[in-house]
Order: C-alpha cells, then structure tokens, then sequence
C-alpha cells in the first residue's frame, strides 16, 4: 500500500500562510464581537447620558436665569445666584473678561470637559472588571472553550488576546468615546452661548482646550494597561481557576486576606500593616482598572489650582508618567504578569469533564 | 518524507494510563490507529472513550506514551492542532457568534481552512450568515459545526458523540457527508458513538474499551470471521452450548441465538442457521454485566 501511495503525486493542500500577528488580529477581533455592547456601546451610552443630563441642567439653570435678565445680551447673577453645570458657572461665559479672566475661564471649562468625559470611563472599569471575571470563565461553563481549543491557537496567545482587550482595546474605545462627550458637551455648551449672544468661540472654544486634553487622554492608555495588570492578571486568574462562581472568589479572598491581616495587626502578632496590605496587595487586586493611581492622587494633592492652566496640568503626561518611575506600578506588573502566566497554565490543562 | 508520514501510524498509544480522583479512566490501554481508517470507539458510559479522545487532542495530562501524528499532544498541542481537528460532543460553537463570524474567524486563523468548501457546504442547508448559534437548532448547530471541520483539510478528525440529541434525519445526513465529501485515503477519522448500528457500515476498524482498558480492536472485516452467530434449536442447545458461547439470548418459539468468539462456521454450521453478528450485538455481548 506504501508503494502505490508514494507514486502518487502529493494531492496539493490549500494552506494560507497565516502570521502569529494575523491571528492575533483575529482573536482581538473575536473579543469584540462578544463584548461589542460592553467595549463599544456602554461608554457611548454612558458618553450620551452624560450629555443628556448636562443638557437637562443647563434647561433648567436657563428657565430659572429666566427672571434675572437687565439689558438685551448679558446675563448678570450678580445677586449671589450661581448656575452651574458640571462645575461650569454658565454666568462666567457671557462676561465680559480680561486676559487672565480668560485664562480662569479656560481651567474652568477644561476642568468641566474633564468632568463630563469622565462617565466613559468609569463605565470602562465596570466593564474590564466583569469581562475580565467571565474571559475564561464563561467560555468553561458553556463549554465553547472546546470549540476555540479545536483551532490551532495556543492558550498564552488567546489569554494575551483577552489581557490586550482588557487593557487596551476597551481602554482606547472608551476614550474615543470620551473624547466625543468632550466635544459634545462643548457643542452644548456653544448653543447656549449663541443663544444668550455670545461668541462660542472666543469665549469656549478658545480658552479652553479640548485637542489637548484628547491627546492627553489617549497618552495615557499604556500608563493605564501597565497600572491595570494586577487586577486582570487577578481577576483572569480567578475567571480560569473557579469552578463556579469566580465574582465571589475574586472579590472574597482578597478581602478575607485584608481581615485576616487585620485581626492579625489587632492581636499584636503584626505590626504596622494593615493599611499597606489593603494599599498594596487587596485594593491593587481589586481596583487598579480605575483609571486613577495612588501616584496620582499624590499628585493632584500638589497642583495648584490658583494658578492659570491647572486643569490642563492634571492630565500631562508629565505627570501621567510619571507612574512609571514607581516601584508601585512594577510591581504590580510582575504580579500580573506572574498571574496572567497562572492563568494560561490553568486554560491549557482544566480539564472540563 | 512522503514515505516516513505514510508508515507511520496516525496513533500510537502504549500503556495510556489516566486516574480522577474517583476511579481509573484509562488503565494501560495501547492501540496503534493506521492512515486513511475510520475507527470507531465504542464502550458504555464512562469506559474511557472520552477521556482516551481527550488525552489525544492533548487536553488533558496522563501517564504512557502517545504519539499522534508523530507529536506528543502534552507538549505539542500547538503544533499538533495545525493538523488535527475535532468535534467534542455538539452544540460547543459560542452561543454569541454568528455564522459568518464563525467563517471569517476560522478562515482567519486556519492555515488549512477553505473558505468556498464551507459555504458550498451551507449553501445546501437553511443557515443564514446574519444568524446567531443561540438562534440555531441544534441540528443546525452541528451542520454548521461540520461544515467548518470538513472546510478544514486536517489529516485527523476526532468525533465524540458528534451527532447526540439528533434526529435521525440529521444523523444520516451528518455520515453521509462526512463520507462522501471528506473523507480521503490520507485522512483518519475517529468517532465514538452510542448508536452503534448507525456507524458500523462506514467503520473500517473497531475499538470496544471498556473499564479503562481496550478489550476489542481489530478491522471490521475480520470480525465476521472470528464472530459467528448462531440461531439454535431447542433440541441442539446444549450441545452448541458445550463450544462456549460468548453470549447467548433466547428468541420466541424455543430458539437461541449464540455468539461465538473464535470458533468457525463451518464448525458451527451443523447448530443451525449462521451469520455475522451486528456490531450492537456484539456490543453487547462483550459489554455484558458493566452496569452490574
């Protein structure tokens, strides 16, 4: 039989060539296909909500400004009444203002878009938190990890496919999303101007600084994947360990650790401890997809909100990158790292009965 | 090279040993599976079967020797599953994806994946590229599952219980296919199935296994010379029973019919009326007294 098949001609098999980069696109895109509601939708909802309640605001502050008109163009509130929306003293925009009025005028609108963009991104937590719980998770329960495991991909590139979603495809989309609340909320803001008058663009558009503050916004992403990977790496780790209920695993080992800790500090077996535990190790594991640092709290506690470009400064990347000088932030990224690696091992050998 | 790939066997298992905590799944089982076979692995519930199928798509760890197609599944899964395809029970596919989501992410990703193959496959069938899986029947889950396998040229093709919960419909409709429009002389194809009589006339080679260990391999064709059913008269029962049926079961009107393992027909043929035992009955011949 060897013999009659080796004369045949080698029957030629149809093979694309296909790069590990390749496949890589395509479990990203896989990944968005399932959470396309999460990664996509939720932050432009959040964006959208955002801009309808500002504008609800902004109705309401219009309709009881109403009875203070004196003349044809300006609003005076000089009674004592301040309208405010998201922070943004609607009087300020239709004064007249010097130079340094400007200024003033521009923090405060910046520190409104910061506000109003905000909402994105707190929804983006929310999402990693429970994509990240149900990545290996779910793809167990109903037993499709069968299917994904019957195509040549290896565990450590499809776990890498679902860290980079976490940490850098849903971050990106919701500061897209950001970014148009951002300018949403600037276009809402200009027709009110325009309605009382004014000119949107000397007194919103120019003083303030929305390009800037988008840049800043997207420079930001990596500081944020590397801060994140804690609490993925945790929160994978659970998603490909638990046989059922991977929320409670999560949230609840971390936090009995904390007590135990705790009651260990309290019988005097522990010095001192109990807070950097908490710091380092529960909140870390737990938190760290909130967009914001320890070193960053640090550091707004020492910018100087008196002085003119304040707000512009929150974001810099300065700042921002500052993180990455941090023993903080590398540590977390080995433990991720070390738990992300956890993870793979655990997809390659479950067996799922 | 032709040569060397053709000569060596697809699966080659020596001492497969597997334990759960509760009991042994795999206890020393060794077979060797040829090129261009269509094996059938067939026991009762929990023999082995899918723990022997796992342990060969390297899902699973054990202890003993495997090779298939030359690789070790434990530490060279990544490489084996270029060449290596399986359907593991139905309805996996995520219940999220479309149908054309599942083509495009496949064709992504496959090396050997033919995309025209498989649509020609579903354009005989009511799927629609815009359909969920979760909006999908369960046949049609499976016709849309085999469709992307037999898009993929793989030179091995593992089935576990591919067509469980089908109607009859979609079970000859999912053989049918498979061997007419895939299967080739280079490929392998091994299935575990509990509806024996469905499969046995496209097996080439069988496998029994039953607690934890292989207890029947052999090629289809040799088990009509070694198996011989016999219908025997009342009168002459006991004197076939003196050869030492394998299993013997009564019909009405005072026959029995007798299986005998390893005794010739012409040997049996004075007992009464001979012919070759269907695979079910062999089963259960063989599988007596397991649920015991």
């Amino acid at each position: 039989m060897n013999v009659i098949v080796d004369t045949l001609p080698e029957t030629p098999r149809p093979t694309a060539r296909i790069t590990a980069a390749r496949r890589f696109g395509w479990l990203l895109r896989r990944e968005f296909w399932e959470h396309r509601g999460g990664f996509l939708w939720a932050p432009l909802v959040a964006g959208a909500a955002s801009l309808v309640l500002s504008a609800m605001g902004i109705v309401l502050a219009m309709v009881a400004a109403r009875g203070k008109f004196r003349g044809d163009t300006e609003i005076t509130l000089h009674d004592g009444t301040s309208v405010s929306i998201n922070g943004l003293d609607l009087n300020m925009l239709t004064s007249r203002m010097g130079h340094e009025e400007l200024a003033r005028l521009g923090d405060g609108i910046d520190l409104t878009l910061i506000m109003a963009s905000g909402w994105p991104f707190l929804v983006l937590a929310f999402v990693v938190f429970f994509y990240c719980l149900g990545a290996l998770y779910d793809e167990r329960r109903d037993r499709s990890v069968l299917f994904w495991k019957s195509l040549p991909l290896s565990d450590g590139e499809t776990v890498l496919s679902k860290v980079a979603s976490a940490v850098l495809v849903a971050p990106l989309l919701a500061t897209i999303a950001s970014i148009l609340t951002m300018f949403g909320f600037l276009v809402l803001v200009s027709l009110v101007v325009l309605f009382y008058g004014g000119n949107p663009v000397t007194l919103l558009w120019g003083p303030a600084s929305p390009l800037l503050l988008s840049l800043q916004y997207l420079a930001a992403i990596p500081v944020y994947a590397l801060w994140a990977l804690p609490t993925v790496g945790w929160l994978l780790l659970c998603s490909s360990w638990a046989r059922s209920k991977p929320f409670l695993w999560a949230v609840v080992l971390p936090l009995l650790a904390g007590i135990l800790v705790a009651w260990l500090e309290f019988l005097g077996v522990l010095g001192d401890v109990t807070w950097p535990f908490f710091r380092n190790v529960v909140l870390r594991a737990l938190t760290s997809i909130f967009p914001m640092t320890f070193m960053d709290f640090e550091y707004l506690r020492d910018v100087d909100f008196s002085l003119p470009g304040a707000a512009r400064q929150l974001m810099s990347p300065a700042g921002v990158y500052r993180n990455l000088a941090s023993v903080d932030l590398w540590g977390g990224v080995l433990a991720g790292a070390a738990m992300i690696f956890a993870a793979v091992r655990l997809r390659r050998w479950r067996d799922e009965g | 090279m032709n040569a060397a790939a053709e000569s060596m066997a697809v699966v080659e298992a020596r001492g497969l040993r597997k334990a759960y905590r509760a009991k042994v799944a795999l206890d020393g089982v060794g077979f060797r599976i040829e090129s261009g076979r269509i094996v059938g692995l067939i026991g009762p519930n929990g023999a082995g079967k899918t723990t022997a199928l796992k342990a060969m798509l390297g899902l699973i760890p054990f202890d003993g020797a495997l090779q298939v197609l030359g690789r070790d599944p434990r530490t060279e899964r990544d490489d084996l599953m270029r060449d290596v395809c399986f359907i593991a029970d139905v309805a996996v596919l995520p219940r999220w994806m479309r149908v054309r989501e599942a083509i495009d992410f496949v064709a992504g990703v496959h090396p050997r994946f033919d995309r025209a193959r498989c649509e020609r496959f579903l354009a005989n069938t009511q799927l629609n590229p815009r359909q969920r899986v979760r909006e999908l029947s369960k046949g049609m889950i499976v016709q849309l599952h085999l469709a992307l396998v037999m898009a993929i040229d793989a030179r091995l093709l593992v089935l576990d219980e591919p067509t469980l919960g089908l109607d009859i419909l979609y079970r000859k409709q999912f053989y049918q296919r498979l061997l007419e429009d895939y299967f080739d002389e280079r490929k392998t194809i091994i299935v575990t199935t509990h509806q024996v009589e469905e499969i046995e006339h496209i097996l080439t080679d069988v496998m029994f296994i039953r607690d934890g260990k292989v207890v029947l391999d052999a090629p289809m064709e040799d088990l009509g010379e070694r198996f011989v059913e016999v219908l025997v008269d009342a009168n002459q029962a006991e004197a076939a029973r003196q050869l030492g049926p394998l299993d013997e079961r009564s019909l009405p009107f005072g026959k029995t019919v007798m299986l005998f393992d390893g005794v010739s027909q012409a040997a049996l043929s004075p007992y009464g009326e001979t012919r070759t035992p269907g695979l079910a009955d062999l089963f259960v011949a063989t599988m007596k007294g397991t649920y015991a």
